[in-house]
């Protein structure tokens, strides 16, 4: 992993126009829009060559503050928005900003398709369990037991997994991390846009405003303590004891396969058919 | 002198037209979910997209298809999908992004019967309102409808350049039947058609702004990976692209999204007009009806009786004054269409109330057509 | 040229190929450089439920593409030979497959009533080509088309595979429309 000088992040914003950004402070997606950018400029891509999709949400704020070629779309349909982007345009590096709601519960159909077809595009999911910007409802990833403004009594729902729900779907490349593991999420994003296919970052994140005021997590600063207390690396994760497993969650690349990517399939169905249109 | 040789006419379909007029108006990128009666159009661009270097994809429903599109449109193609009145309801929210977005490109609807899904294999123009008032917000709407298989194909390539010049998701309406039906066509010389591209930015990326200042003039629309790095937002935005809240900024924004169409109505508007000139009795139909209508008018004239057919060819912007011109002096309009009451709901707003002119409505939602003979029989209510 | 005009349906059941035999009706009509529409009506089933295939052939223009009172009727099914045999214009054509259309209506028309899909079955094997033997039969019968325009239509639709089984069925229909005339 390449350190990135901290100034290096202003190449990237958009100074003129889109600032001061919404976030509340103690806010984790400044964290992980760092953490993108380092990735980015790692990968020494040009600003031209980057497309940057979102959907509707605190985390799909993104885009806006970042000097690339972005969208920020319709709750849940970045994804497909990014399909489209990606397929007219394979040689764009598309990277795809949602959240847990967004990606999982209205996008849910999206995402698990773009799995399965194996596109190459690098979902970046900040994952804060809630509904943030309209203020506090659950989402498919809040927790059992979790407070949330239409869970008032605590979450009596089932959650997903998300890295399991992507896996499940045919994803090439998952991986999951927190904001508190700022490089890693570096780390694993260059991994994501190195990867040919359809790759997701999860990004445990803090939402100490909503979720954490909500079920009395504490300030930022306590959250970020938890999710380093609560995450193990996988390899550590996998050697504790089934009673203990229970109690953590692991973080690292859980996926990384090699598998034809559908753009490129794409591009050699239309190199052959171009071929026999010549010998007729 | 080089004998000139006949062109031979093709049997071909309704959505076969419409699928070879997007290949012929430039369209290199098909996004589309399968459904009943449109689902030619998908099947065709699957199989000549690729083999013309564009690019096809079914997506997992009619949500993503349109967003597909819009994505695509982005990245600078000409871009359609295909549906019918369920799709339709789906992809209202991604029509409505993409005129937000000042996005080209277009929805073909092969409408059928409903609501719900209704009656997936007859024909139907029940969703004439839900191209102009689907989508929630205020935003015009570009539709066209052809009657034939001919004009299925020169339409298609219109919806495409009016989508290009106005940057603007185009609807282009067809219907089960008119979808399904096969009519011998000679498909236009293409070196005659004339096919609109967007105009594309030359001024350097940090004077580009992405949204028209002056709806008066079509400005340039770059495209993704083209340099000018521009932000695209369903928020209410300022001309750069950029989330505003400022009532001034908001207003042009609103401003410029009715009055390109508003502006350039002249330049949208088509009817055909059958002998109208001096008809006491005029018939208003669009698409599939408008046949009917058509034989009624010869059958009529040929027995001497004074009556003509108004079909616009463009449903929205809805042709106001081109109606007024025709159909103010004459003592009774007959308005035939597969709906309750959509398009006459229009043509009443327009010519409004008048003692010495009756209206008389022709509807039908059975899944059947409308034929020359009901229509003749509400002539009968006019006196 | 002389003014004509005819309205053609062809009905059955999902399956029959009524769709596309009057595909390839058209396609003769095309050939022939007569204006034609070719309009349908289906189920949702690609096997039973009702089907029906109309062309209209016009020395002129056609504006509605629907065929309302028939020139000629072709019904493979007893439930489409009750259901359109009442807007068969006198002095038209019926014709009906006798394997399914056991009550026969009472008609001012031509009919001619032959076991369509038992004589294919019989005679080529096969049920599938029943479409292109009663479409043959009700070309020469009614001169709707050329002989000609059928076949090179015939040709144009059919998937190499098939093309021998169904231009058999072709030739047979003609044999038995020659057969029938002879009778009369």
């Amino acid at each position: 992993m390449k350190k990135i000088p901290q100034k290096q992040i202003h190449k990237y914003l958009r100074h003129n126009k889109s600032f001061p950004h919404v976030w509340c402070p103690g806010c984790s997606n400044g964290i992980v829009l760092g953490g993108v950018i380092r990735a980015i400029d790692e990968m020494g891509y040009e600003k031209d060559s980057v497309a940057m999709i979102s959907g509707i949400g605190c985390s799909s704020r993104m885009p806006v503050y970042v000097d690339f070629n972005t969208a920020h779309t319709l709750h849940g349909r970045a994804i497909p928005h990014a399909t489209g982007v990606k397929m007219f345009k394979p040689e764009l590096n598309v990277c795809v900003i949602t959240g847990d709601g967004d990606a999982t519960a209205i996008g849910g159909n999206h995402l698990i398709h773009a799995a399965r077809r194996n596109i190459d595009i690098t979902v970046i999911l900040i994952n804060n369990n809630i509904y943030g910007m309209t203020g506090g409802q659950y989402s498919p990833t809040t927790p059992a037991g979790a407070k949330a403004t239409t869970m008032p009594y605590g979450n009596i729902d089932n959650t997903f997994d998300i890295c399991d729900l992507a896996i499940g779907a045919g994803a090439t490349f998952v991986a999951r991390t927190t904001a508190y593991h700022a490089m890693e999420i570096q780390n694993y994003v260059r991994m994501g846009f190195e990867h040919k296919g359809f790759s997701l970052i999860e990004v445990i994140a803090a939402c100490p405003v909503i979720f954490g005021r909500l079920n009395k997590r504490g300030d930022a600063s306590s959250m970020m303590r938890t999710m380093k207390e609560e995450s193990k690396p996988l390899a550590v994760f996998e050697a504790l004891p089934d009673e203990e497993k229970e109690k953590f969650y692991p973080r690292g690349v859980l996926v990384n396969i090699d598998k034809p990517e559908y753009t490129e399939k794409y591009a050699n169905l239309v190199a052959s058919l171009q071929k026999k249109e010549e010998a007729e | 002198m080089a004998k000139k040789k006949k062109v031979k006419a093709v049997l071909m379909q309704g959505n076969e037209a419409i699928s070879y007029g997007a290949l012929a108006a430039g369209v290199n990128f098909f996004g589309g979910y399968p459904i009943t009666p449109s689902t030619e159009v998908a099947e065709i661009m699957a199989r000549e997209l690729p083999k013309r270097g564009g690019k096809f994809i079914q997506m997992e429903d009619e949500i993503a298809s349109i967003a597909s599109v819009v994505g695509a449109s982005l990245a600078g193609a000409k871009a359609m999908t295909a549906t019918s009145g369920p799709g339709f309801s789906l992809m209202q929210e991604g029509i409505g992004f993409a005129k937000m977005i000042e996005a080209p490109c277009v929805v073909v609807n092969v409408m059928r019967g409903g609501p719900s899904t209704g009656l997936p294999t007859d024909p139907s123009q029940s969703d004439i309102m839900q191209a102009r008032w689907g989508s929630h917000g205020d935003a015009p709407a570009i539709a066209l409808y052809p009657d034939s298989v001919l004009e299925s194909y020169e339409l298609t390539i219109r919806a495409v350049n009016l989508a290009e010049k106005y940057r603007t998701c185009v609807t282009l309406f067809s219907d089960a039947c008119l979808g399904h039906m096969r009519e011998p066509v000679v498909l236009p010389d293409l070196s005659q058609v004339k096919i609109i591209h967007r105009i594309q930015p030359t001024l350097p990326p940090e004077w580009y702004k992405h949204y028209p200042e002056n709806p008066k003039y079509i400005s340039p629309l770059a495209s993704f990976g083209e340099g000018y790095r521009f932000h695209v937002t369903g928020l209410a935005h300022d001309a750069h692209g950029f989330p505003t809240t400022r009532p001034d900024e908001v207003a042009r924004m609103m401003d410029n999204l009715r009055n390109k169409i508003v502006h350039h109505t002249d330049d949208l508007v088509q009817v055909e007009a059958i002998a109208m000139e001096d008809a006491r009795i005029a018939i208003f139909a669009a698409g599939i009806t408008a046949r009917a209508a058509k034989k009624v008018v010869v059958a009529l004239r040929a027995k001497g009786k004074k009556v003509g057919l108004l079909r616009p060819l463009t449903i929205w912007p809805f042709p106001d004054e081109l109606v007024k011109q025709y159909l103010s002096d004459v003592k009774g309009i007959i308005v035939p269409e597969l709906n309750q009451g959509q398009l006459s709901l229009e043509l009443k707003r327009v010519l409004g109330h008048r003692k010495t002119r009756k209206i008389v409505e022709v509807q039908k939602n059975t899944g059947e057509l409308i034929t020359p003979q009901e229509i003749i029989n509400a002539m009968k209510e006019v006196h | 040229m002389e003014k004509m005009y005819k309205e053609i349906r062809l009905s059955g059941s999902g399956g029959q190929g009524l769709i596309t035999a009057g595909i390839i009706l058209a396609n003769a009509a095309c050939i022939e450089g007569i204006n034609v529409t070719q309009t349908q009506s289906y189920g949702a089933a690609s096997r039973g439920g009702a089907s029906r295939a109309d062309v209209i052939v016009s020395s002129e223009d056609i504006y509605y593409p629907e065929a309302q009172y028939f020139d000629i009727l072709l019904c493979l099914t007893q439930e489409s030979c009750d259901k359109f045999v009442s807007n068969l214009k006198e002095g038209g054509s019926l014709i009906i497959d006798t394997t399914f259309v056991k009550n026969y209506p009472v008609v001012q028309a031509d009919v001619y009533d032959l076991p369509f899909t038992q004589i294919a079955s019989d005679k080529l094997g096969s049920v599938l080509p029943t479409n292109i033997l009663s479409l043959a039969f009700t070309v020469r019968t009614s001169k709707v088309v050329s002989e000609s325009a059928l076949k090179e239509a015939i040709i144009k639709s059919m998937k190499p595979a098939y093309l021998d089984l169904n231009l058999n069925a072709m030739k047979l229909g003609f044999k038995l429309a020659d057969s029938f005339l002879e009778v009369e």
